[in-house]
């Protein structure tokens, strides 16, 4: 496992993982969609229903995304890995364009459901607020050049708003609330009925391979995009060495 | 480490007297942001009466806000966070004493002038004086959560931009509570101390928290 923390057994490893995880997500990508298209209309929402089918595990993505960042940075500040940094990056856009499917589908489903594609209602203004922090996250890494530096102020800022984003929910939900609450994961058991859970499920599933697929992937591109930086530098400063003062170092490719 | 404090608390207060006019400028921004709202809504009486909490409460966020990207800047730029970091005053209380600084010559100007903005709105006097205590004690929040911003973006050129990014979704609960409590009288629903409370736990959660995160982003910068 820990292994998995070298860089280079990291890259070797998932290269044979990575084929194998594709394939887990297209497959439960087709159950699962097979399944929602099989699954019986709701009584009352009739076929709208199946778009939760997109939108609920995206809005669990979106906070379980968040989370892996949090522990991220958690690694980025403490043991200052370089592994760690990469997964911070990495996750941030993929929380990004999660979170984003969450809100288009929501919005898509409010429009037959609630009369209007928007309001301003605690989940979707937490939501939104979510959405945000992933935008000045992704510019906050974009405008700081040093990668080890960018890695450790979104760390700074990840972490505050792990503390805050409970705050913000818990505020915006005091402030104005028309979502419905929690129907699958809450005591006493969910008030869904079950040949519409389970198609939910197995969505659910496939986003998450999904993620972790797609979060591999970008780790690895981050990985090699740091050796190629490193090998660049590396080769203007053997030019420099060989044929000094013919031009400065940064200006040539 | 008490006379450090109190020093480097009459060195801020002093920067912050002097340059770019100091606590007029701001108030003075805060006027024109007040003063746009008219222009932006029409001049109903009536209704800025009714939303008048909420304009002071966002002009103030941001007059707020605005004079925070300097905050550590000038030090960064000529060394004296440096010294700073080295010396004998953990950064933590660096970073509390110049927002206590920022704070009493930037911000409590404007929570003073605020009652008289608010007449302009049309507010009562009971409104009045709501707004300005839920100010006086949210304000403190803004100040520090403004702070991790200004301190994640010092070494930034152009930051101003990217630190509201950054800042102006955090400050949302203060928000929410600072204008339920300051609208509490006119609205008439909501109680009125379960907001001041709220927000009052806001301001001291920032004021224990955010001197750490801030601090932690200003030795990554003196790296």
């Amino acid at each position: 496992m820990w292994n998995l923390a070298n860089p280079t057994v990291f890259i070797a490893l998932t290269r044979r993982a990575l084929p194998w995880l594709a394939v887990a997500t297209a497959m439960l990508f087709a159950i699962g969609l097979w399944l929602s298209f099989a699954a019986p209309p709701d009584y009352q929402q009739g076929e709208t229903v199946r778009i939760m089918y997109l939108h609920v595990p995206a809005a669990w993505m979106s906070t379980f995304i968040y989370g892996v960042m949090a522990l991220a940075a958690l690694g980025t500040l403490v043991w200052r890995h370089p592994m760690a940094d990469a997964a911070q990056k990495a996750a941030a856009p993929l929380g990004a364009g999660f979170t984003f499917i969450c809100l288009a589908t929501g919005s898509l489903w409010g429009k037959p459901m609630w009369g209007t594609y928007w309001v301003w209602d605690a989940r979707l203004t937490s939501v939104l607020v979510l959405f945000i922090l992933y935008l000045g996250l992704i510019a906050l890494w974009r405008t700081i050049e040093d990668a080890g530096r960018a890695a450790r102020a979104a760390a700074i800022l990840t972490l505050v708003g792990c503390v805050n984003l409970p705050i913000i929910k818990f505020s915006v939900d005091w402030w104005n609330t028309l979502h419905q609450p929690a129907s699958v994961f809450r005591l006493g058991g969910p008030t869904i009925a079950p040949e519409l859970l389970w198609p939910l499920l197995i969505m659910s599933l496939a986003f998450t391979l999904l993620f972790i697929t797609l979060h591999v992937m970008a780790i690895r591109n981050e990985i090699l995009r740091r050796r190629v930086a490193r090998l660049t530098m590396m080769a203007a400063a053997r030019d420099d060495r060989l044929a000094p003062g013919l031009a400065p170092a940064g200006m040539r490719p | 480490m008490k006379s450090a404090a109190t020093a480097l608390f009459m060195r801020e207060w002093r920067i912050a007297r002097r340059i770019g006019g100091g606590a007029s400028t701001g108030a003075v921004f805060f006027l024109i942001l007040v003063a746009l709202m008219p222009f932006a809504i029409g001049p109903d009486l009536n209704l800025l009466a009714r939303i008048g909490p909420a304009i002071l409460w966002i002009a103030a966020l941001l007059s707020t806000l605005l004079g925070l990207d300097r905050l550590f800047q000038g030090d960064e730029e000529d060394g004296s966070l440096d010294l700073l970091a080295q010396a004998r005053l953990p950064l933590e209380v660096v970073v509390l004493v110049k927002c206590a600084a920022h704070w009493t010559a930037g911000v409590l100007p404007l929570i003073v002038v605020s009652p008289l903005f608010g007449l302009m709105l049309a507010l009562d006097a009971q409104a009045l004086g709501l707004v300005a205590a839920s100010l006086l004690v949210g304000t403190p929040a803004l100040t520090m959560i403004g702070a991790i911003g200004a301190a994640l973006t010092v070494s930034l050129r152009r930051g101003g931009l990217l630190m509201a990014v950054l800042v102006l979704p955090l400050t949302i609960p203060v928000l929410i509570f600072g204008v339920s409590a300051a609208s509490a009288a006119s609205g008439g629903a909501a109680p009125l101390l379960a907001p001041f409370l709220a927000l009052a736990a806001l301001s001291l959660a920032a004021l224990a928290g955010a001197p750490f995160a801030a601090a932690a982003a200003l030795r990554l910068a003196g790296e």
